[in-house]
């Protein structure tokens, strides 16, 4: 009946063909899969690679003979000996300058020892190994250590110790700490919530529930999505320009009487982190207030509720989890920027814990820059036991949007 | 491959069941389509015309909980027995829909991209030409057939998936509603191309439309829900027979109005 | 009762003022503008200090444009060795994104089981969710010496390679998921034709599902590259400390976000040449950036309409 049926295969030439057919497409579907095997295995890379730096062996010697300060075998130590080797060998100037930062007596034995090593004995790394090279090379580490620095003692250590939590920057990689930086980082988030929650709290309702839908609505939610997708960087210099420069005078505090600071303060970089995740919070506010369902609105208004009313009594409570969940997600996002911060101005080297919002700060993925870009490889090693701190805090900020989530989840 | 069916029926049901999980959306269906003929089958809403149609080629395959107990039998092979690929079932049975869907391809690629992946080696040009002549496109299209299938009217459009399904030369044509979405004058475009189709192909078409069921078949299957809202075939005869003198009084009210 | 129906007997319909309400709508409002006004800071202050800074005279356009030395303490302003390094890191990220982001998401979104995506697409949410200073320490102290092993010592020490190839692996998660929205977004009904014809799984997927989607995937490659351009810690930590022309992704080169960083890292006084371009070149970057996110926005919307 047509000329062109012939030219379909037919019965075991068009399984044959078919067979083919299947062929092709499980390779592809390999293929497809090896892409998501390949971002599986970047991130265990990602994960093995911070691991492996933060824990290893460590050749270190001391430049001076522990035997000139003190008898007893260092472990041994009581506090109070600590203390008087202390006052005699350093001089009184050092002594008293390090008590008034801290009075001596009030320290734990830990910091005292940590005073000891870093100021009497000076501990001095001569080398460290990351965690594989030390497990799977552990004799050839002793041999090269007994070779190339005689003196030397070689000891496996983890570079993230509780010490290393609670200790000051230091310029010395074995007693740096990230106290100072995950204060910074705490006061950072802190002042960005401060601002961005309730003013993108605000806007979420006002463009879901009051705004009409005319041209300024439309413009105002095209902005919104387009800076959501600006560089965090170009942030950083709105930042710079605007609270660090034009607006020193209140955030240097010098308004209020501060006088010892300039515009690069905590506060500049908290409100520059805040303008950053506002349209973060924006954008996630509009997807809760979105799920509050319309005949919840329409029960309100038909009991004469005014808008005000039902936003307050019927949305806000009935969109409050999912409100909060986005301002996690977008507080982790800040806890992670780290370049605006480099453009607003964190300090680099600062060992005094942010009293105010007028104080001069460090945060934690600063800190990770300035070890990463060291070239000492101990460096490295305090920065991977400073992104196991922070990549902890940012699980343990995520694991609360999820359990938030899930809680509240499927109301309707 | 021995045929043992009387060489005029194009396929037919034995006790066929449909279910999704738990629950039989149709219910022991027997009945055998007669070639080159157009068989309809009509019902109320709900009561699982689609679904039935559907299993001819497979496509219920899609539901994740679904299965099928019976068996559907072409020339003689169960379509759902273990060695049978919905692929080839689907190459020999084909599928119009409700919503005209074509491809966002060329008007010329949605007929020969059957064509092509199913082994194609003859004259393409021939065969485009051929399936949008058949399909009663081709004067309207002839010189568009570069241009995106979504620049034709919804007409058109469903008239260009019967096109690609003729292209491809299957045995019978599975068609769901084919004229809902269209207009009057689209839609009798459509049944005129029902009639010269069948011809050459075995038609089944679920409709809504009692008297385009009445118009183009040539047998009816009225289908109805039971208490256990499953559905099923409960009459199944000569169109005329069923628009005239239906033996089931369910069937009647259904045809004459008097029904939901 | 009666009595107390009497009470509301007479009641007055009109608009009476409600202060408070006016007052919340107001402030409301505010909050809803402010962003606005983010957007008109941005463009005000680096496009001041822009201005200031192509207007000295020292600074000529054919000079920006023209040479290729950018440092501008001693009058070289060649924006170039700045622009090639960030097109060449951008290129080589979308190179391992493109491909293995809009692989991932066709097999998420075409073959995964709900419990493959259970375990799967979490893990792409934590990759996305890592901080852009740690892909930096990854870059530099993981895949640059895996680098130096394969090519041997053409691989410099930071090189733009490693951070494009790091940064890749940063934005596949966006590529994927953005994509996966798109293949999911195509009716149910194309793929039921397809399959009608007698097409397998796979022919469905990549001859008619993925064209469909094609536009919504070419939304995420221009949000890709935007990120790309912007991405600045990565490149800072990996791709090199000083203004480099050149094409050679195994050399270090700083790109334009690289540079801002560094420079501005350091003690940075205002109303010097120095620091006037720095605004200049996040002028560009923001420039860049806000044209390509509306092109994506306006490329997912009319898919969007396509499809609803």
């Amino acid at each position: 009946m047509n000329p062109t049926h012939n030219h379909f295969p037919e019965g075991p030439s068009f399984r044959s063909t078919l067979n083919t057919r299947y062929r092709v497409a499980s390779v592809w579907q390999a293929l497809f899969f090896s892409a998501l095997l390949i971002a599986i295995i970047s991130l265990t890379a990602l994960i093995y690679d911070v691991v492996d730096g933060a824990f290893g062996y460590v050749a270190y010697d001391y430049k001076k003979d522990p035997a000139t300060f003190t008898s007893t075998p260092l472990e041994d130590l009581t506090k109070e000996e600590l203390l008087t080797t202390l006052q005699a060998n350093l001089s009184s100037g050092a002594y008293n300058k390090l008590n008034n930062e801290k009075a001596m007596e009030t320290r734990l034995r830990g910091e005292l020892y940590t005073l000891f090593l870093e100021r009497l004995i000076q501990l001095d790394i001569k080398k460290t190994w990351s965690f594989t090279e030390s497990i799977m090379r552990a004799g050839a580490i002793r041999t090269e250590a007994a070779e190339k620095y005689p003196d030397a003692k070689l000891e496996f250590r983890s570079w993230l110790t509780p010490q290393f939590l609670t200790s000051p920057m230091s310029s010395k990689a074995e007693f740096a700490g990230v106290r100072t930086a995950i204060l910074g980082s705490l006061w950072l988030v802190g002042i960005a919530l401060l601002f961005a929650l309730p003013l993108g709290t605000g806007a979420a309702i006002y463009l879901q529930e009051y705004a009409p839908k005319n041209w300024l609505t439309g413009i105002i939610q095209m902005n919104i999505n387009n800076l959501a997708g600006v560089p965090s960087i170009v942030y950083g210099m709105l930042g710079l320009a605007i609270f660090v420069r034009v607006l020193a005078p209140l955030t240097s505090g010098s308004m209020f009487g501060v006088t010892d600071t300039n515009g690069r303060t905590v506060l500049s970089a908290g409100l520059t982190m805040g303008i950053l995740i506002l349209p973060l919070i924006i954008i996630n506010a509009q997807e809760a207030i979105k799920a509050v369902p319309d005949s919840l609105r329409q029960a309100a208004y038909g009991v004469g509720a005014t808008k005000w009313q039902t936003v307050w009594h019927h949305i806000l409570p009935n969109s409050i989890a999912g409100i909060l969940t986005g301002s996690i997600l977008a507080l982790s996002r800040a806890l992670g920027e780290t370049a605006p911060l480099i453009v607003v101005g964190a300090s680099t080297f600062i060992s005094v814990d942010p009293r105010g919002p007028f104080s001069k700060f460090t945060a934690l993925p600063i800190q990770i820059y300035q070890w990463t870009t060291r070239a000492q490889s101990e460096f490295h090693a305090i920065a991977a036991g400073a992104i196991i701190v922070l990549l902890v805090l940012l699980l343990t900020l995520n694991a609360t949007a999820i359990l938030l989530r899930n809680r509240f989840q499927r109301k309707y | 491959m021995q045929n043992t069916q009387t060489p005029e029926y194009a396929i037919e049901t034995k006790s066929l069941f449909i279910f999704y999980g738990s629950f039989a959306a149709v219910s022991e269906v027997t009945m055998k389509i007669e070639k080159q003929k157009i068989t309809a089958i009509i019902g109320p809403s709900g009561c699982g015309k689609s679904t039935l149609l559907r299993a001819f080629n497979r496509m219920n395959d899609f539901v994740p909980s679904s299965y099928v107990t019976g068996e559907i039998l072409m020339q003689g092979q169960n379509l759902y027995g273990k060695e049978i690929d919905p692929v080839e079932v689907r190459r020999k049975i084909g599928m119009v829909f409700q919503k005209p869907n074509p491809f966002p391809k060329s008007i010329y690629e949605n007929i020969s991209w059957g064509a092509k992946i199913n082994g194609f080696k003859g004259n393409m040009d021939e065969l485009v030409e051929q399936s949008l002549r058949s399909a009663a496109l081709w004067d309207e299209v002839k010189d568009l057939l570069k241009k995106s299938a979504y620049e034709l009217s919804g007409g058109q459009q469903q008239r260009l998936c019967i096109a690609r399904t003729i292209a491809i030369q299957p045995e019978i044509i599975l068609m769901d509603e084919p004229a809902s979405a269209l207009d009057p004058i689209s839609t009798l475009r459509i049944e005129e191309l029902m009639q010269e189709l069948k011809k050459n192909y075995t038609i089944i078409i679920v409709t809504h439309n009692m008297q385009q069921a009445a118009r183009v078949s040539d047998y009816t299957a009225m289908m109805m829900i039971d208490d256990n809202r499953s559905g099923g075939v409960i009459e199944f005869d000569k169109t005329q027979t069923i628009f005239t003198r239906p033996k089931d009084k369910r069937t009647e009210d259904y045809v004459t109005g008097r029904f939901g | 009762m009666q009595e107390l129906k009497n009470q509301f007997k007479n009641f007055d319909l009109h608009k009476k003022p409600r202060i408070g309400e006016d007052a919340i709508q107001g402030l409301l409002f505010i909050a809803g503008i402010l962003s606005i006004f983010t957007t008109l800071a941005i463009v005000y202050e680096l496009g001041k200090e822009a201005w200031l800074f192509f207007g000295d005279p020292e600074v000529t356009l054919a000079k920006f444009f023209g040479t290729t030395r950018w440092q501008p303490g001693i009058g070289q302003f060649g924006i170039w060795s700045l622009v090639t390094s960030t097109l060449i890191t951008s290129f080589i990220a979308m190179l391992i994104s493109l491909p293995l982001g809009l692989a991932s998401a066709l097999f998420l979104s075409e073959y995964a089981s709900l419990r493959a995506r259970s375990i799967l697409k979490p893990i792409l949410e934590v990759l996305a969710g890592i901080p852009t200073v740690v892909y930096g320490y990854f870059a530099l102290l993981f895949v640059t010496p895996i680098l130096k092993n394969i090519f041997g010592d053409v691989v410099q020490v930071y090189n733009m390679a490693s951070a494009g190839l790091v940064m890749g692996i940063m934005i596949l998660p966006l590529i994927s998921s953005m994509s996966e929205d798109a293949l999911s977004a195509v009716p149910r009904a194309l793929r039921e034709g397809a399959y009608a014809m007698g097409a397998t799984k796979f022919e469905t997927s990549i001859q008619v599902v993925l064209p469909a989607a094609l536009s919504g995937i070419g939304a995420a490659l221009i949000i890709g590259i935007s990120r790309a351009v912007g991405e600045t810690m990565i490149v800072a930590v990996a791709a090199g400390a000083g203004p480099n022309f050149t094409f050679d992704p195994f050399q270090a080169a700083e790109t334009m976000t690289g540079h801002i960083a560094r420079i501005s890292g350091g003690d940075l006084s205002y109303n010097t040449i120095d620091y006037t371009s720095l605004f200049a070149i996040a002028l560009m970057l923001f420039l860049v950036t806000l044209v390509l996110n509306l092109i994506s926005q306006q490329v997912v919307s009319r898919f969007r309409e396509r499809y609803e």
